[in-house]
């Protein structure tokens, strides 16, 4: 009975903490797990620093569509659209690098990611049609928009075709000082991430080396990764960001303070289809691919909507969504035989008992059940499995966001009014 | 008056617009247009534009359904994909009486359609889980996962390779396939030439639509739905259980998903390692041109399907280049939402203004 009051007043301790505080603890379980597992698994790969980097490069464009659909839905509009607005993203993102250089073709695919941002905003805020129908009409259109285009403009490059561009040159790395070894001026700054890597510190080690991943990498992740703290600032420490959130609350009392709730709509689905213009322009970069092709942002628009939810409509979340989404494929694509993947799998379980453990102290005894019958599934699965097929990879993101909604969609909160239409005067049409 | 307006005045503002970028990008719209509407007088022609409208007027109704009840099913694609895979495989098993067959691999297309839809409809239920979000994921899941995955585990000849490239599933016996409908056109018509069979799904396609126009205009069921759909409070308090209501029309939305992909397994009799996509998102904008309505998505078809079909002939002809129609059908889309909006604001202002009068009298 004691040690279940001490375990009491330890749950309680635990909830007085302030965010970041949980956010470390529950951080430092997450790499407990995934280096005990690593342990058990004979592999290296689950926390080694080039699988870092790929989970990175991975998570950028994931993290830019989610960040772009933040800013939509925080203004009220639904933006499924982000996947065709991908697509314009990587066409204009390749037109552009290939003609102006790299750095010119990020602005121009912001640019091409913006014109489906103000379609979308035309059809949603200023003509009032469905969000959802909108981003269809969009998805629907942009890769024929685009094969037109390259019809007439990539066939006649070299080494272009109708649905290829020519190779994209690389925008520069940026290896931060002292943390990974980078230089300052011409001294060269010791590298204390990976020293600290590679001394075999349990624990230690293996966080340290997954965070040198982030010691070195492209301006444009960086960017990227600013971009989260930025949007932090704006939607919740300006005046700009209140009314954009208003929009996306209640847009009748935004209304009554004299605020232009379609001016801000508009701002924050602009905002949105730069976002992901920027992400789907950042894919066809050498960190990715290094040339555009047809078909080749692969649902990343929806991962990125997925990574929304999962991060609670909160910039924080969605990078930690992006980069949960982006670590599989990063681990995917040089884990050969199949060893790591198939260890990732032993978390899943892990995961799921925990889910388990939590909906059973809550008492939702149906809720426990389903988690219990889907961990034993992941164990038996695991067990009898030596590898674990590549299907499986591409669809975990999606599978982990059905489980989010299934588990914990009462911890979810999105914007009041998202996705209900808004009239000035509360006109219904 | 103002409604049918509305779908013709988008069509033409899609047409203006496609011109205009045809006209930017050096080529003669007219010319082009003047191509594919010759291509299309073709008899053979015409016979691929109805091959291409029962799976697009099936998906059109599918997401119609769901529209009704103001639920939106964007699953329709991986749900007919899955059901394609799943049936040809099923049918594949097994030889049984013809009709019965036949009967059989529907079934199961209209089940594994009606599953993956259910499970949408049963998450907005028990958990308010959107179900665009839902149907998006498991879109993903079951074409990128169970497909992806299926596809390779169900291939033919056990998985050896015949070209080095991937195969199709084992072909289904003669007695799972529907006969042509060749010999009935040809009363009316020359004889079919270049191999063209006008695939008999169509009339089963002319039934579900039938079946669909009866079932929302004229059935309980049919009402509950509508009255879910306009005011779902209201309904509720009239008595039509929302929680079901959600549930079936999911279900129902899902098993005609399914038959997406019948035409063409009831006339190949094996799914293909590169079958049409999509179909499903297209049906969204047929149901949208229609309005819903049973003739109308039916003309929302023939208009995708003679885009899709006529413009083969652009890339002969050279007048124009041939992704001009799926330019020209995301337009489409996009100003026939548009235009319905105006109208019916057009029309509330009326009202309102027709009040006012009365008011004054």
């Amino acid at each position: 009975m004691n040690s279940v009051r001490k375990y009491f007043k330890i749950i309680e301790k635990v909830r007085a903490l302030p965010a970041w505080a949980t956010w470390m603890m529950w951080a430092t379980l997450g790499m407990l797990v995934l280096t005990l597992v690593q342990e058990l698994s004979d592999t290296s790969q689950l926390t080694d620093v080039v699988s870092s980097q790929g989970m990175i490069r991975w998570s950028v464009p994931i993290m830019l569509a989610g960040l772009g659909g933040l800013f939509a839905e925080r203004v009220g509009v639904i933006n499924i659209g982000l996947e065709g607005i991908m697509i314009l993203g990587t066409w204009f993102g390749a037109w552009g690098a290939v003609n102006y250089g790299p750095w010119a073709g990020m602005l121009i695919g912001i640019l091409g990611g913006a014109v489906g941002g103000l379609i979308h905003a035309i059809a949603t805020v200023s003509f009032g049609v469905d969000h959802i129908i909108s981003g269809v009409a969009i998805n629907l259109t942009a890769p024929g928009l685009t094969r037109y285009l390259s019809s007439h403009i990539f066939v006649n490059y070299d080494g272009g075709s109708i649905s290829q561009s020519p190779r994209v040159g690389k925008v520069g790395d940026f290896t931060f000082p002292f943390l990974a070894g980078g230089n300052i001026g011409s001294w060269q700054t010791p590298d204390l991430l990976g020293w600290t890597a590679d001394q075999n510190w349990f624990l230690i080690s293996e966080t340290t080396a997954l965070l040198r991943g982030a010691g070195s990498m492209s301006i444009a992740s960086i960017i990227a990764f600013a971009l989260v703290p930025i949007s932090v600032w704006i939607l919740w420490r300006t005046r700009l960001g209140l009314r954009l959130r208003i929009c996306g609350e209640h847009p009748l009392s935004g209304e009554s303070q004299g605020i232009n709730i379609y001016r801000y709509k508009y701002y924050g689905v602009l905002a949105s289809g730069m976002l992901a213009g920027f992400g789907g322009a950042f894919i066809v970069t050498p960190e990715l691919s290094g040339v555009y092709l047809e078909g080749q942002t692969q649902g990343r628009g929806f991962i990125g909507l997925g990574a929304l939810i999962f991060g609670n409509w909160k910039p924080g979340g969605v990078m930690t969504g992006s980069l949960l989404f982006g670590y599989p494929f990063g681990l995917s694509l040089r884990d050969l035989d199949g060893v790591a993947s198939r260890a990732l799998m032993l978390v899943g379980v892990f995961a799921l008992v925990g889910v388990t453990v939590w909906t059973l102290k809550k008492g939702r005894r149906t809720d426990a059940a389903l988690a219990g019958v889907l961990s034993i599934a992941a164990a038996v699965w695991y067990s009898t499995s030596q590898t674990v097929p590549k299907w499986w990879i591409s669809i975990l993101p999606y599978v982990i966001v059905l489980l989010v909604l299934v588990f914990f969609s009462q911890k979810l909160r999105m914007p009041q009014a998202n996705g209900s239409p808004y009239r000035k005067g509360g006109h219904s049409n | 008056m103002l409604t049918a307006s509305a779908p013709l005045g988008a069509v033409g503002l899609a047409v203006a617009f496609s011109s205009l970028v045809l006209i930017i990008s050096g080529s003669n719209p007219i010319e082009a247009y003047r191509d594919m509407l010759g291509h299309a007088g073709k008899l053979e022609v015409q016979v691929d534009i109805l091959n291409r409208v029962t799976p697009l007027y099936l998906s059109g109704i599918a997401a119609s359904i769901g529209f009704r009840v103001n639920l939106f099913n964007i699953g329709v694609e991986g749900q007919y994909i899955l059901a394609f895979l799943v049936a040809a495989h099923v049918g594949s098993l097994l030889t049984l009486p013809p009709v019965l067959h036949v009967t059989l691999i529907l079934l199961v297309a209209m089940t594994v359609g009606a599953a993956l839809s259910g499970l949408a409809g049963v998450l907005k239920v028990i958990r308010g889980v959107h179900e665009v979000i839902s149907t998006i994921m498991l879109n993903a899941i079951a074409i990128s996962g169970l497909v992806a995955w299926l596809v390779v585990e169900w291939q033919a000849d056990g998985g050896t390779r015949r070209t080095g490239g991937r195969v199709g599933t084992e072909p289904i016996a003669d007695s799972g396939l529907l006969p042509d409908l060749n010999g009935f056109l040809e009363m009316f018509t020359r004889d079919l030439g270049q191999g063209r069979q006008l695939e008999s799904m169509l009339l089963i396609a002319v039934a579900v639509g039938v079946i669909y126009h009866f079932l929302v205009n004229r059935t309980v069921f049919g009402f509950d739905l509508r009255a879910a759909g306009v005011n779902p409070t209201a309904a509720h308090v009239g008595g039509v259980p929302p929680k079901r209501t959600i549930v079936t029309a999911m279900l129902i939305s899902g098993g005609v998903a399914g038959l997406v992909g019948m035409p063409e397994l009831m006339s190949t009799g094996y799914f293909p390692s590169n079958p049409v996509l999509n179909l499903g998102f297209t049906g969204i904008a047929v149901a949208l041109l229609g309005r819903n309505h049973t003739v109308g998505m039916f003309f929302g078809a023939l208009i995708f399907a003679f885009l899709d079909k006529s413009s083969s002939i652009l890339q002969i002809t050279s007048s124009a280049t041939r992704e001009i129609v799926v330019i020209m059908q995301g337009l489409i889309v996009l100003a026939v939402v548009v235009a319905y909006q105006v109208v019916a604001q057009i029309r509330k202002r009326q009202e309102a203004a027709m009040a006012m009068l009365n008011q004054l009298t």
